[in-house]
């Protein structure tokens, strides 16, 4: 038994440091043959406005983020206050690496239609580390 | 003497039996089961200062849920839906009112058992229990907002002084008024709508 759950905390602890920090993200990118990565392309991209599926209006990451990442946004539903993304304002950003897929999954869903592409992450995370 | 001992004795019969008819509460029916604070806490009582706050609606517990779940708006308790209309929210995760709002399966699987752990079918308290008792909500995806016993307990509020109000914007948006939402307590004696004040009726 003990060695059981020795084993299944080996594997967590595994996968956890395969997730590790957005540097790790980065890498991974990296590998998939994306970069290299431009805070201007990701900043240029946060703004960029895509057709909703629904045909109501537009979105971008600015819908609910805002263009001045450094102060808080607020869901555009919702209108649940966001934490600021800007690294230099919230360094708890980018620091759970699941945390950050999770939410470009949803979010590049919501917003392209589509999963961002590991370019598009890249810039993302760059843009958001700069500010 | 006799006079006395009559009066007296009616006293005591009349206190007695005020206290039996006063004791006959859900505690002392279950005898099996001793009166722990902690199942205070799980009945939404919560004793503190000088007045006891009771929540309609227990409070939301599990951390994942507060947290994926309350990301992007109110953490609503499970116990203000049934079981089968949370089944379909967590079954059209992907297509969430508008949003995507999917979750890995472990977390998925997690939240999904807490919401029909604690849904409005199986709650003990009584307010909890009557969000499940019907909903117009029809073929679209489950809305509190549209059970009956919500309706009938908003319908009195004109929809100027929610929709047409920049800081409520939804009768989704319980926190607004319902100051003491996120501790489940919605009774109508703690709502303060803004710019309007205090809503007793």
């Amino acid at each position: 038994m003990k060695i059981l759950i020795a084993f299944v905390m080996a594997g967590l602890a595994a996968t956890n440091m395969a997730y590790g920090s957005a540097a790790n993200l980065i890498a991974d990118y990296r590998n998939t043959g994306a970069g290299p990565f431009s805070p201007d392309a990701g900043g240029s991209a946060w703004t960029q406005e895509h057709q909703s599926s629904s045909g109501a209006g537009t979105r971008s990451c600015a819908s609910c983020h805002g263009t001045d990442i450094s102060k808080a946004g607020r869901h555009a539903k919702t209108g649940k206050p966001i934490e600021p993304m800007a690294l230099s304002v919230n360094p708890a950003r980018l620091t759970d690496a699941k945390k950050v897929e999770k939410w470009f999954r949803r979010n590049c869903r919501w917003t392209l239609g589509r999963e961002c592409t590991p370019q598009e992450k890249g810039d993302f995370i760059q843009f958001i580390t700069s500010q | 003497m006799k006079k006395t001992i009559s009066i007296i004795a009616l006293g005591i019969l009349s206190i007695a039996s005020i206290g039996a008819v006063m004791s006959s509460s859900e505690w002392n029916e279950r005898e099996d089961e001793e009166h722990y604070e902690s199942d205070d806490r799980e009945e939404g009582i919560f004793r503190g200062a000088w007045l006891d706050s009771r929540a309609d609606v227990r409070p939301v517990e599990n951390q994942a849920y507060q947290s994926e779940c309350g990301g992007c708006h109110f953490a609503y308790q499970p116990g203000l839906l049934p079981g089968k209309d949370w089944e379909r929210i967590m079954d059209s995760l992907v297509e969430h009112y508008g949003d995507d709002a999917s979750l890995d399966e472990l977390q998925a699987a997690e939240i999904r058992g807490y919401l029909l752990d604690n849904a409005a079918d199986r709650a003990r308290l009584s307010r909890a229990r009557a969000f499940s008792a019907g909903s117009d909500a029809g073929d679209g995806l489950p809305r509190i907002t549209k059970t009956r016993y919500f309706q009938r307990e908003h319908y009195e509020i004109p929809a100027r002084i929610v929709r047409g109000n920049a800081e409520v914007g939804s009768f989704s948006n319980c926190q607004a008024c319902h100051r003491s939402a996120a501790a489940g307590i919605y009774n109508e004696h703690q709502v303060v709508i803004p710019g309007i004040g205090k809503w007793d009726d």
